[in-house]
């Protein structure tokens, strides 16, 4: 008996020290084909992160990094002392919050519309055009959007025809309409892309469950209420969590492109702020900071929305 | 018998009722994502003193070709337009094909690195150094003013990799298997096998990262700015746009204070812009409908929790 195991044991290891050595020997050419990107990744994405250090200094152009002055948290001290940024933070929330609002409700509003049409030729009609903005770059899009609401553009010509307003209005000369631009433009830009991944969803969503619907008497709108919508229910929350992550940034193209003088009070966000300072004025340690700010808490509430939806029961990031 | 007839004439009214504004809706929609390209295009046809007079709607009033011919003129746009060609054949083929490499490393399931790998890529998705130190980077690498910098910084996308890799898991694991018995090495599996399958997947992250290369113009503005012969088709536009927002009240005034110039009496700002909004926007056009039938499929894949 323990001779037959002695002989199995022996013989396994024979079979395995083999197979150890060749699964070595194939991953080899695995090596060679992922380590350079290794190497890669480490400089482009994590020695960046070294730079964090000038956030704490005093950093001097061109010195090397670990010689400088050392400050502490000065630079983030001066940070949260400097009206600008309080502001250029509000502007981003505010922004981003409108973005995140109107871009939910009008791309899954998009999706149920579509998904309630039944002639396929007009669904893909309406599809194709609506993601079309989605492929233009912000330059070309803003470019659009002067057009269109310039002093002689089609909104004025059309609210002053309606009667609605007596004289043409400057859009994006007065500081109180620009957030509302940004998020209008967005919607445009971004609706039938997002709606893609809503129509995916609802796709998987199992006809019986409407045909059962029908036969008690259900309308569309019940249908849509309760059959659709929790049958996207998952995926809402999922993109919701990984658009929280993401609140900070949503900011910069738009807002940098689309900025007149006039309403540059309401218009600068975070990433604006940094750019302005760290490159233009070559403050890096201050505008370092700024953008460390940033990172942390994108991080922090990632997390916490993850958190919430898992207690809430609901799907999850990680 | 009567009333289920009755109800049912019923239901099909309010479903009509439905029916029909939902039609309306998705028709305003239309107009309203169409009209502003339209708009433009008309403009950069129409002569340029004509769109000052008043504004053109969705045709040229007096159509002419001039804002092209004198945009075409210009060797700065010209020559922007063939860097703008270029990182984006160049850009787009490097990185899918590294992308799509690495992506078939990290979809071997035996691959002792695979774990470590995905996850060092995955975290770049949500911690980065930010704008500061990457541009002290950039220009510690020598990588500041060259042409290199479109291409080598975009290399590998996380999200692109991990598309790439979850569609490679999903190829037959017996392809691979065969093909190791008949002796072909990991290279020769990747280059003959997985990535000929791959093809609707590398569409997709093609589409998104030369789309992505076409449209960009913040690192010409970082990096290249000093350097005119990289400067890009967007970065051109953006100046134009820039120099039209800092003049108040944009469009209408800035194609007014130019009018001195001689010149602007034949062309003006606004319909230059418009020229170079339509010859930036053009290659998308073109491009997108023969990519429209995979970029559905790849989103909704990456979507799908990795």
């Amino acid at each position: 008996m323990s001779v037959t195991v002695e002989r199995v044991k022996e013989h396994t290891q024979i079979q395995k020290r083999p197979r150890k050595w060749s699964k070595l020997r194939s991953q080899k050419a695995l090596m060679i084909m992922s380590i350079p990107f290794l190497v890669y990744v480490i400089i482009f994405a994590y020695v960046p992160l070294y730079g964090w250090m000038m956030a704490f200094q005093n950093y001097k152009l061109g010195s090397v990094m670990v010689e400088n002055e050392w400050v502490g948290l000065a630079n983030f001290r001066e940070l949260f002392q400097d009206e600008n940024f309080i502001r250029v933070i509000r502007n981003t929330l505010a922004m981003s919050l409108i973005n995140l609002v109107f871009g939910f409700v009008s791309s899954i509003g998009l999706a149920l519309m579509l998904n309630e049409v039944r002639k396929v030729m007009f669904k893909r009609v309406v599809q194709t055009v609506s993601y079309l903005p989605h492929f233009l770059s912000w330059v070309v899009a803003a470019n659009l959007i002067m057009n269109v609401l310039s002093i002689d553009g089609a909104v004025n010509k059309l609210l002053v025809s309606l009667h609605i307003i007596k004289e043409p209005i400057m859009w994006l000369s007065e500081q109180h309409y620009f957030w509302w631009i940004i998020g209008a433009s967005n919607v445009w830009k971004e609706i039938g892309w997002s709606a893609i991944i809503y129509l995916a969803a609802m796709t998987t969503i199992d006809p019986s469950l409407y045909e059962a619907a029908s036969i008690d008497g259900a309308g569309r709108f019940r249908k849509i209420r309760h059959i659709t919508l929790p049958g996207i229910r998952g995926i809402i929350v999922i993109l919701l969590i990984m658009n929280i992550g993401h609140i900070l940034d949503a900011g910069f193209e738009q807002q940098y492109l689309l900025q007149t003088p006039m309403v540059v009070d309401f218009s600068e966000t975070i990433d604006i702020f940094v750019l302005k300072y760290g490159i233009n004025l070559s403050r890096f340690s201050f505008a370092t900071a700024a953008g460390i700010f940033k990172t942390v808490i994108s991080v922090v509430l990632l997390l916490a929305a993850n958190r919430m939806a898992k207690r809430m029961g609901q799907e999850r990031l990680f | 018998m009567t009333t289920t007839t009755l109800g049912r004439s019923k239901r099909s009214v309010a479903d009509l009722l439905f029916d029909i504004c939902n039609t309306l809706f998705l028709l305003a929609l239309l107009v309203l994502t169409l009209y502003p390209v339209m708009n433009t295009l008309a403009v950069s046809f129409n002569q340029a003193q004509d769109t000052v007079r008043d504004s053109t709607f969705l045709w040229p009033r007096e159509f002419t070709t001039l804002n092209y011919s004198t945009l075409f003129q210009d060797g700065l746009i010209y020559h922007a337009f063939f860097i703008s060609v270029a990182r984006t054949l160049l850009g787009t083929g490097s990185s899918v094909f590294c992308t799509a490499m690495l992506a078939y490393t990290l979809s071997r399931k035996e691959y002792m690195l695979r774990g470590p790998i995905s996850f060092i890529f995955i975290f770049t998705m949500y911690f980065s150094g930010g704008l500061i130190p990457t541009y002290m980077l950039i220009k510690n690498l020598q990588l500041y003013g060259t042409f290199w910098v479109y291409v080598i910084p975009g290399l590998i996308g996380a999200f692109n990799l991990i598309v790439m890799r979850s569609f490679m898991e999903g190829l037959p694991e017996s392809l691979v298997e065969s093909a190791q018995i008949d002796g072909a090495t990991h290279f020769s599996i990747f280059l003959r096998i997985i990535l000929p399958l791959s093809l609707p997947v590398i569409a997709t992250i093609a589409l998104f990262v030369a789309v992505g290369q076409w449209n960009s113009w913040f690192d010409t503005f970082l990096y290249n700015s000093s350097n005119i012969n990289l400067s890009t088709l967007q970065y051109e536009l953006m100046k134009k746009l820039q120099s039209a927002n800092m003049s108040v009240g944009g469009t209408a005034e800035s194609a007014f204070a130019s009018s001195k110039n001689i010149q602007a009496n034949i062309v003006t700002p606004a319909s230059i812009r418009a020229a170079i909004t339509v010859v930036a926007t053009v290659p998308i056009i073109i491009v997108y409908p023969f990519l429209q039938k995979y970029f559905v499929t790849g989103l909704t894949l990456g979507g799908v929790k990795e």
